[in-house]
């Protein structure tokens, strides 16, 4: 019996040996894609559906994207599982290639975050002034939806509230919710429960569940949001495609790129500035 | 309740004009759970026939085990393979990650102990029946495990549809390790999580709908067949 049963699990053994060798066959990379970890403001505004098969164009070379918040985006990154990282949050950016885990970080384009609310504003808060409209919807204590992912507009979020001298996010009073979620899902749970939130201008004007939702506060320079590009270092991580990985990047910054950048509207509306600098 | 309506609508334009990347799409979700319930069922079902069959100290356990792991949770599942898979992991050098492959992987992991399981119990009920029988002839263990899988044929197919149908609904371990790339490892639990977080409620729905639709049919084609096969066997 013990007999008949070993062969029976050795039998097993070359199966799972000989399945793994059909799937890594059919599977094997190719040198002509990369792979851009990037925030889901660029992937959801449409931005890469625009700019890829322009690039590909140029050059012969397919950029697969992964979408994720800017804190996981360069964590992909930094374990080696992207070639170049797109995303939005400075500080974390320079600490990314400080550490070494990139080459040298580029800026690429900007644009802004809006805050947003309920049509009504109870919380008065409509202004050109983000410190002074966070300042009242504190206040109001009106329900306010922050993302609390590690996101770059997270982070932008909460350097909001610091500006402002308000630190709802470790005092949790009830009407602050910490969501979790990517733009998307914070935007519907704001449209859902019509509550403020900090949200990436893109994103939002892609967004189409808005329901009660407005622009409440815009155009304060502080709102400026800079999106950086970085080359995952191929000296940690030898197997990245520094090659094509530096090509897109030069694309990005070369007046061919940054004119496309600059071309994509949404409703007429332009969504990114393009600001490369040499 | 509007929004029901505009995702019929937005099924019917779907479908009307038989959207290229909606095709893709669904292929790929079709392929990669398809390519994961026929590696699960490889696996499992030898396995349950085992569990059920053994007579080994190990069988209690590894019963409660996969009976347990029926109950796996996709994103812990997709966080594990990813680590995995991670260039920074220990399978790093297949570069499985954000791969259809790496999703066939993580779906497998999450059906096999579906599949082990409901065919330990189909076994171990079939066996029942036709211990004396088998005992009379004389069968070797392996001989025993081949006619107890010809004769429960039926009900493992409907086990491998359960496994197929917890593969291809899940969101939570293909949007990890698939990483959701357009073009490329996007499928349609993913694309409706991504349409919903752009907030096109309708289109979600309209996908959602022609998943569940596709399941059904999936379903009707296994029913069907059953059915003319018993009718072949008189």
């Amino acid at each position: 019996m013990n007999f008949r049963h070993r062969s029976l699990r050795s039998n097993l053994v070359v199966l799972v040996a000989v399945l793994l060798g059909a799937i890594s066959a059919l599977t094997h990379a190719q040198d002509t894609n990369i792979t851009v970890s990037s925030t889901t403001s660029t992937e959801q505004s449409g931005l890469f559906a625009f700019l890829l098969p322009q690039f590909q164009r140029a050059t012969g070379i397919t950029v697969k994207v992964v979408a994720l918040g800017t804190g996981q985006a360069l964590d992909v990154g930094r374990r080696g599982d992207a070639d170049v990282v797109f995303v939005h949050d400075q500080p974390a950016e320079e600490k990314f290639v400080a550490e070494g885990a990139g080459v040298q970080r580029v800026a690429v384009m900007y644009n802004d975050f809006v805050l947003i609310g309920p049509a009504d504003d109870p919380a008065k808060a409509t202004g050109k002034d983000i410190a002074a409209g966070l300042k009242a919807v504190y206040a109001g204590k009106a329900r306010f939806v922050s993302r609390g992912d590690n996101s770059g507009t997270h982070a932008a979020e909460l350097r909001f509230w610091k500006q402002a001298g308000l630190e709802p996010a470790s005092e949790k009073p009830s009407w602050y919710r910490d969501t979790g979620s990517g733009m998307g899902a914070a935007l519907n749970t704001a449209a859902a429960m019509n509550a403020y939130l900090l949200a990436d201008r893109g994103t939002w004007l892609a967004f189409k569940n808005r329901q009660n939702l407005r622009i409440i506060v815009e155009g304060d320079s502080e709102l400026f949001n800079q999106y950086g590009v970085i080359l995952v270092n191929p000296k940690k991580h030898p197997h990245v495609k520094a090659h094509a990985g530096k090509k897109f990047i030069d694309w990005l910054v070369s007046a061919e790129g940054q004119a496309a950048i600059a071309s994509y509207k949404i409703g007429g509306e332009q969504l990114f500035f393009s600001n490369a600098r040499k | 309740m509007s929004v029901f309506a505009d995702a019929l609508v937005a099924a019917g334009q779907l479908l009307l004009t038989a959207d290229a990347s909606l095709g893709d799409i669904t292929l790929l979700s079709l392929r990669v759970s398809a390519t994961a319930t026929l590696i699960a069922a490889l696996l499992g079902l030898p396995l349950g026939a085992w569990v059920a069959l053994t007579g080994s100290r190990l069988r209690l356990p590894t019963l409660v085990v996969l009976n347990a792991s029926m109950g796996l949770p996709p994103v812990v599942v997709g966080l594990v393979v990813y680590l995995l898979l991670s260039r920074s992991g220990v399978m790093g050098p297949l570069g499985w990650l954000f791969t259809p492959a790496g999703m066939v992987m993580a779906q497998t992991i999450l059906i096999t102990p579906i599949i082990a399981a409901l065919a330990r119990q189909t076994i171990d009920d079939a066996h029942l029946s036709l211990r004396d029988w088998f005992n009379s002839l004389g069968l070797s263990a392996t001989q025993r495990v081949a006619t107890l899988l010809f004769e429960a044929r039926f009900s493992l197919a409907v086990v491998l549809l359960a496994g197929f149908g917890r593969a291809i609904a899940e969101v939570g371990a293909v949007m990890i390790v698939g990483g959701n790339i357009s073009g490329s490892t996007r499928v349609m639990t993913t694309t409706i999580a991504l349409e919903t977080s752009k907030g096109d409620l309708p289109l979600a729905l309209a996908l959602g709908a022609l998943l569940v639709a596709l399941v059904l049919i999936i379903n009707g084609a296994a029913q069907w067949l059953k059915s003319w096969l018993e009718q072949q066997r008189g």
